[in-house]
């Protein structure tokens, strides 16, 4: 694996940073809602 | 479509993802490793130099941008003729995972056309029909929160998703079309590079596994909200 960008890093890093952080950020927040879910879901069936 | 009722309903729906999902997530995590590995081994383009590296990133959320958004048509189409309510949870649960996809197209493409064209934007049919997207999936998100009787939102979000479906194809055959500084077909035409065409297909599946399986934890978590909310009538009635 080649880290040297050459003269484009100021792009490329960029790119490849907010896609990270959308991508784990929108997983990270759908397994979230997911356990909020299940957890209000198990306590009104307990009821 | 008897196939489709079958799955369809909320509990099949349960049961069947439950069993895919664990492979969706798999696929994605072997699917974006290798991307990343080969896309990162891989040399210089003799044009673009390392900025060939956007290609990987900028493509497939661009793609899956405009293919969430058929998914949220067909949905739409579903939800409309046939008014099976797992159809509107679907096509709702879309909708964030589209227009992030959109924006990451967009932000990308950008990146890669500020050191590729000079700058980092221009009204040319392909990006402005493109930023459309983005508005199209705002104004879809946004119907379905204003209106607060959940069936007639449905509906009304399903119209709007049907009637921007035009948009896509718009988009898609704009570099045809029209004079365009964003480049034509490359993939389909066969002029990518082996050496850049496995990083850029292994992250296409990637981001496709990944849409999978966030867009099946969405749904199963709608259906548990829904379960939530009728069970929470139940006891106050």
């Amino acid at each position: 694996m080649n880290f040297d960008m050459g003269l484009y890093g100021a792009y490329i890093w960029p790119a490849y940073g907010i896609s990270a952080i959308v991508l784990i950020g929108v997983t990270l927040w759908s397994i979230a809602a997911w356990r909020r879910a299940k957890a209000k879901l198990s306590r009104l069936e307990k009821k | 479509m008897n196939f489709l009722f079958r799955y369809a309903n909320p509990h099949e729906f349960m049961r069947l993802s439950g069993v895919v999902l664990p492979f969706t997530v798999i696929g994605t995590a072997l699917c974006l490793g290798a991307g990343l590995y080969l896309g990162f081994s891989a040399p210089p383009d003799y044009q673009q130099g390392r900025t060939v590296l956007i290609l990987f990133i900028h493509v497939p959320a661009a793609t899956m941008a405009m293919g969430v958004y058929g998914a949220i048509a067909v949905c739409s189409l579903l939800s409309l003729v046939w008014r099976h309510p797992l159809s509107d949870i679907a096509a709702r649960a879309a909708a964030p995972l589209g227009a992030l996809f959109t924006v990451l197209g967009l932000v990308t493409g950008s990146l890669w056309g500020k050191p590729m064209w000079g700058t980092y934007w221009v009204w040319d049919a392909r990006l402005t029909s493109f930023l459309l997207l983005l508005f199209l999936y705002v104004g879809y998100l946004a119907l379905w929160n204003a209106i607060e009787d959940e069936t007639r939102a449905a509906r009304a979000a399903a119209i709007l998703a049907l009637v921007g479906a035009v948009n896509i194809p718009i988009i898609k055959f704009s570099v045809n079309w029209w004079n365009t500084l964003h480049q034509g077909e490359t993939i389909t035409s066969g002029k990518l590079a082996p050496v850049f065409l496995a990083p850029f297909l292994l992250m296409m599946a990637g981001y496709g596994f990944l849409f999978v399986s966030l867009w099946m934890v969405r749904i199963r978590t709608s259906i548990l909200e829904r379960r939530a909310r009728s069970l929470m009538q139940q006891g106050a009635a």
